[in-house]
């Protein structure tokens, strides 16, 4: 014993818990040793960067968070959606690094007068990973387990929140029917028009999965999931890596370019930079604002930003006076300096909001112009609505108390604009209750005058933004400004109902000048999100959603 | 000594139920509706309906606790709401790769620590007594997060000596059995690869073992210097005894007690406590899971993870008091 006691002790205890620990391995995906092909790449990481350089055909990526499951269609969390996207087609695609759809696993479409059915011609000879066909009855099945309350093969568990909420819940479905026509055609019949159906159509959520594999894996599906993307899924340790492979058979001819991706989770934005210029990761989501000068110093590294696709914003309460007034509405809209805003809190890396919806989604509308810094008009504003000498209460100003992407710190950015607004005699008064306090107050609007909140887009369609957070239908929910304009409101339901592309958009321009006029929020800020790689990764384009394939990356 | 251990065993069963009764309790805490702060604010009424019943939050309070508990005495550990896998299942490769970071940063941590506290109440009052001590408390005091990120920035960055995150080299992966990895290649007899994964387990494990290993260096310092100036110590080295053996011997024997002590509540405290170093360091640990779980409002995820813990934090705490009489023989638990 003597001296070695404690160590001892310490392989005693290790002992001991590692046989509480490993009775259960379920590690049981049998990973192949590593291919020779990347051979090369595997001497790499710790020497040095760029020795890996000519052959390098597996890229590892670092992200924060892990997914939760990789069946697209349980989830709605981008982390698990990114990573399903590699392994699953669509019957429709968003264009790279835009909103707009195109032909994925459907070649064409064709929409009938009345905007009630859709006839989708699938693309031949497409076959999923397990070896079965892609054909009619394949999307006819994933369609039915998704609509069907008593599937089964809805497992234990199993919700389809984004199929409920871009289709309708149970009881009042738009899809009335999906059919097989013949192998090579699929129709959708609707219950009522829904425009932005195509859209929807093209979410990763719907991607379609492998009917064989579903029956075959059960609930395991979602561990093991089978579709007909680029990739192939290998391996999932949890908080650890996900392993893709290619898929050699890819119906798109010469894709993908690489030969395994490894998605990586580490939580630390440092540690994933560090993780990054050491060379053990080739690209990385979410760079820190704080690093990009370090990151444009290092010549072996490139930044890539993603197309911005949310809102953050501030929403006066109808409910409470003096906000029913347009007047005051649109003088504390003049009375916030958002550049400041922008400099001060997010380095830079976000724009200025001046419509609900961000400028890459389609429909913005380029026309409207903000209400600019000016304190002076927002003091004039102020007095014609009666208030010469400024609001005489005191408001309350509710600032998020968590973290978000779209507001990073709701209460410094809180700070700021109530030192602007105490500059045209508007005296506020900051509250930040924990957030479900926070969305129970602002959903009541009893206790709140202006609220701070924010947006991020589903589907890649403005009634997503327009209709969800301002029509007078979105009463009690998201429209937390209690905000009722009738016009407006027609306009969004015409949206909605309109099936050609350009009368949608019009109609959508339309909706913002109204929004604009009526100032029922200050727009704050559109983020950018920050990624960063290797200087020699090419082909890579973020999308606005936060899915993008990655089939198109390649190293030089 | 077999009495004592049941004795002891007795004792820990109102602690586990009263640990239950915590446990069980996190979800009647939240404020508003539990099924609504977990799904969030595009849930549809439906689902939020289907997990009250999941939850069996439909049910009264006392009828909630049992069928909780009949499911854990059935091994039913709950299903996770985030991945819908059963945690049973989930945890595993988790508290694997925890379990091998608190060893390593334990054997490190207790090598360093004991010495250290050795040689300083040895040597009171010397250089190496000052520098020591002052190490340990810049230690305690140290901010993981800074002392890992740090690491990163010089071993990794600067030197190229280390790998800065995870448990492998992923170009080259460890093929697993037992989620130890350090276990997973000595069985297979990759040396190599054992070598790549011990090198990811040194920058994190001294992360996570600087506190306790300057907690355990001033306990041990403490302890000695108590026992140093007792009068068979002094008896000791009047017969002329070599210092060594009387330090090593005579006086670590006796001054041990309380240092175990102190090792088994640290390493219990690394079990769950290690958040800071898992995320800093990648490492997919039980931490982090339970983090994790944290911020998506995983419930069952949350009650189970800290049961689990807690429940290993008690079981080692009955180890460490049996150890005392492997230590001490004048404890013999009548």
């Amino acid at each position: 014993m003597k001296k070695w006691s404690s160590l001892a002790l310490a392989v005693t205890l290790g002992a001991v818990l590692t046989l509480s620990g490993c009775g259960g391995n379920n590690n049981n995906a049998a990973t192949e040793a590593t291919s020779g092909s990347n051979a090369a790449a595997t001497a790499a990481p710790e020497s040095s960067p760029d020795a890996a350089a000519s052959a390098q055909d597996t890229l590892i990526l670092g992200r924060g968070g892990d997914s939760a499951s990789l069946d697209p269609a349980i989830v709605t969390d981008g982390e698990s959606l990114k990573i399903a996207h590699q392994v699953f087609d669509s019957l429709l695609e968003y264009k790279p690094g835009t909103s707009e759809v195109q032909a994925s696993l459907a070649d064409s479409w064709k929409v009938s007068e009345d905007g009630l059915s859709y006839t989708f011609k699938l693309h031949p000879g497409v076959k999923f990973h397990d070896g079965t066909d892609f054909d009619a009855e394949a999307v006819v099945f994933n369609f039915t387990r998704w609509s069907d309350p008593a599937s089964e093969f809805k497992f234990e568990g199993d919700s389809f929140d984004y199929y409920d909420s871009m289709f309708g819940p149970d009881g009042s479905r738009v899809i009335k029917e999906v059919k097989a026509v013949d192998a090579a055609t699929v129709q959708f019949t609707l219950n009522q028009p829904q425009a932005p159906f195509l859209q929807n159509i093209a979410m990763t959520s719907f991607g379609i999965a492998s009917p064989a594999a579903i029956k075959d894996k059960k609930e395991n599906f979602k561990n093991e999931p089978v579709g007909t993307g680029p990739f192939v899924f290998t391996e999932w340790k949890h908080n650890d890596s996900i392993t893709l492979d290619k898929n050699t058979g890819y119906w798109k001819e010469g894709l993908p370019k690489l030969n395994k991706v490894i998605v990586r989770s580490i939580p630390d934005n440092s540690a994933r930079f560090n993780a990054l210029q050491n060379g053990e990761i080739d690209l990385m989501e979410d760079l820190s604002p704080d690093d990009l000068s370090t990151l444009e110093g290092n010549t072996d590294l490139q930044k890539i930003e993603r197309p911005p696709f949310n809102v953050a914003y501030l929403g006066f309460n109808f409910n409470k006076k003096p906000f029913d007034n347009v007047k005051v509405r649109q003088a504390l809209n003049h009375a916030v300096n958002k550049q400041a805003i922008i400099d001060a809190f997010f380095s830079g890396q976000a724009t200025a909001a001046v419509n609900p919806m961000p400028p890459s989604l389609w429909g913005y509308n380029d026309a409207v112009q903000d209400y600019e810094y000016d304190l002076d008009k927002a003091k004039a504003l102020l007095a014609e609505a009666g208030y010469p000498d400024g609001l005489p209460d005191t408001v309350t100003l509710y600032a998020m108390p968590v973290s978000r992407p779209y507001m990073p710190d709701g209460k410094k950015v809180a700070e700021a604009i109530q030192a602007d607004w105490e500059k045209i005699g508007v005296n506020t008064v900051i509250q930040s209750p924990e957030w479900a306090t926070y969305l129970d107050d602002t959903k009541a609007g009893e206790k709140d005058d202006i609220y701070m909140l924010g947006w991020t887009g589903d589907n890649g369609d403005p009634d997503n933004f327009l209709y969800t957070l301002l029509d007078k239908d979105a009463i009690p929910g998201n429209n937390r400004s209690f905000y009722v304009n009738e016009e407006l409101h027609t306009i969004l339901v015409n949206a909605q109902k309109e099936t050609d592309q350009t009368k949608r958009s019009d109609l959508y321009k339309q909706a913002q000048g109204i929004i604009k006029a009526d100032a029922p929020w200050i727009p704050l800020v559109h983020t950018t999100p920050l990624l960063a790689a290797k200087s020699n990764l090419k082909g890579y384009v973020p999308g606005p959603t936060g899915t993008e394939y990655y089939s198109e990356i390649y190293f030089e | 000594m077999n009495s004592y251990l049941l004795k002891r065993v007795m004792v820990l069963i109102p602690v586990l139920i009263g640990m239950t009764i915590i446990v069980f309790s996190i979800i009647h805490a939240i404020p508003g509706d539990p099924a609504e702060t977990i799904l969030g604010q595009k849930a549809t009424e439906q689902s939020k309906q289907a997990l009250r019943e999941q939850l069996g939050l439909d049910k009264p309070w006392l009828q909630q606790y049992f069928n909780y508990m009949g499911d854990l005495l059935q091994g039913d550990l709950g299903t996770s709401i985030r991945t819908k896998t059963p945690i049973a299942k989930e945890i595993m490769p988790y508290l694997a790769a925890t379990l091998e970071l608190t060893a390593a940063s334990m054997l490190f941590a207790t090598l360093v620590g004991v010495n250290a506290g050795i040689l300083s109440a040895w040597r009171q009052n010397s250089w190496f007594d000052y520098t020591a001590m002052i190490i340990a408390l810049i230690g305690v005091s140290m901010p993981i997060f800074w002392l890992g990120l740090m690491e990163q920035l010089l071993f990794a960055l600067k030197l190229h000596w280390l790998p800065s995150i995870g448990r492998m080299d992923q170009r080259n992966p460890v093929e697993s059995i037992t989620n130890l990895y350090v276990l997973d290649t000595i069985i297979a007899g990759q040396w190599g690869q054992l070598w790549t994964v011990i090198k990811h387990l040194i920058l994190p494990s001294i992360a996570l073992g600087t506190i306790p290993m300057a907690i355990i260096a001033r306990m041990t310092r403490s302890s000695m210097l108590e026992v140093m100036n007792s009068d068979y110590i002094r008896t000791a080295k009047a017969k002329g005894m070599s210092q060594f053996f009387v330090v090593y011997k005579h006086a670590l024997k006796n001054a041990l007690i309380p240092v175990l002590t102190v090792i088994g509540l640290q390493t219990g405290a690394l079990l769950g406590g290690a958040v800071l170093t898992e995320t800093i360091f990648a490492w997919p640990g039980v931490g982090r899971y339970i983090f994790e779980a944290i911020s998506s409002r995983d419930y069952p995820v949350i009650q189970t993870g800290i049961l689990i813990i807690a429940f290993i934090f008690v079981m080692i705490n009955l180890l460490v008091d049996l150890l005392y009489a492997a230590v001490d023989p004048r404890i013999n638990y009548k």
